[in-house]
């Protein structure tokens, strides 16, 4: 971690150490959204890969120096709430009609 | 090693540490804790990097909103501890993990000539201003923000429009849902007027059996009215 020096030594910790973060955590989000069963669980997941996005973002408009990327993390905390709270209701409506929200036994449309 | 290394090291191993758990942890219940945990860490790290505003809406509505919406379906739902990652899909699990370090790979790669060999200015007073925020985001992007309050509200009523029960008029006229605006809400609709017949289709669904409406215990056990609705139902289940 310490063999990459991108930026100078002005501030203490380096830009590329937030990107190195946010791609750690967007890599076990993927990991997680590809392995679970459990629907809400793929969920979190999801919101564990946009977090790690936000985190970019943030870190551009700090190497960038622009506010762009803050008022586009403000964008995706929205979109977020939105697919939050679509994709829980389509939850509760498939959970009231399969008794199961296992992603493995929710096949309707495969066949 | 600064101050600022020491936060930024605790809270970056914090957010990698609660991921994980995030990810792995059989209860849905104990994801959610965890992720708030892993939010509360980037928020940290939002600060550190000069976007205290962008750490509050982190706070208030990832934390204080959306996770509270989590917690509240999975209750609701009692899906507790309803699955792991199961033992006989190992490969699944080595692939997911190896796809996703390629991933990570591949993603670093592209990232790492965007920051060249930067001229890293200090912090200024302009990047992390609430006004100049403020000013920016209703100037410049003003449509923007009206397109996604836009979107905001349509979730909203996408949302209640999926997740409602039928309406007591929906169940006796449209013939069994037929009116109503969305499948999901048809199958609802199915699912009240004729329970027990769903539940078979269901379970006959979910022990792998593949049920045909001709044997379908629905079909003669039902009434005459609810006889139709039971090979409806079941014509999920037939497979072609």
């Amino acid at each position: 971690m310490s063999g990459i020096h991108l930026v100078n030594e002005s501030m203490s910790v380096p830009v590329s150490w937030y990107l190195m973060l946010s791609v750690a955590l967007f890599a076990i989000g993927t990991a997680g959204a590809l392995t679970r069963r459990n629907g809400i669980s793929i969920f979190l997941s999801i919101e564990v890969m946009l977090n790690a996005a936000n985190l970019a973002l943030v870190a551009y408009s700090r190497q960038l120096d622009q506010r762009t990327g803050q008022i586009l993390v403000f964008f995706v905390l929205a979109v977020a709430a939105a697919e939050a709270a679509v994709g829980l209701a389509l939850f509760i409506a498939v959970y009231r009609q399969r008794r199961t929200i296992d992603i493995n036994r929710i096949n309707l449309m495969r066949h | 090693m600064s101050m600022e290394t020491a936060v930024f090291a605790v809270f970056a191993l914090l957010a990698l540490g609660s991921s994980l758990v995030v990810v792995a942890h059989k209860s849905p219940i104990y994801s959610t804790l965890s992720l708030v945990l892993t939010l509360f860490s980037v928020a940290v790290l939002f600060v550190l990097l000069g976007a205290p505003f962008i750490a509050t809406l982190q706070l208030l509505i990832y934390a204080g909103a959306i996770l509270v919406l989590f917690l509240f379906v999975i209750m609701l739902l009692n899906v507790g501890r309803q699955e792991g990652i199961p033992g006989g899909h190992r490969a699944q699990l080595v692939t997911a993990i190896l796809g996703a370090l390629a991933f990570a790979a591949a993603l670093w790669l592209l990232l790492l000539p965007t920051l060249g060999t930067g001229n890293h200015a200090p912090l200024t007073e302009e990047l992390v201003s609430l006004s100049g925020l403020a000013q920016e985001l209703f100037a410049e992007y003003l449509l923007p923000f009206e397109i996604v309050g836009l979107l905001l509200l349509v979730a909203v009523i996408g949302a209640t429009v999926v997740a409602r029960r039928p309406t007591p008029e929906e169940l006796a006229g449209g013939g069994g849902g037929s009116g109503s605006p969305l499948s999901v809400s048809a199958l609802d609709d199915l699912e009240a007027a004729d329970s027990t017949a769903a539940s078979w289709a269901a379970d006959a669904d979910r022990a792998g059996g593949h049920a045909r409406p001709a044997s379908f215990p629905g079909g003669t056990g039902a009434g005459a009215t609810s006889g139709g609705v039971a090979a409806r139902t079941a014509a999920p289940g037939a497979r072609p």
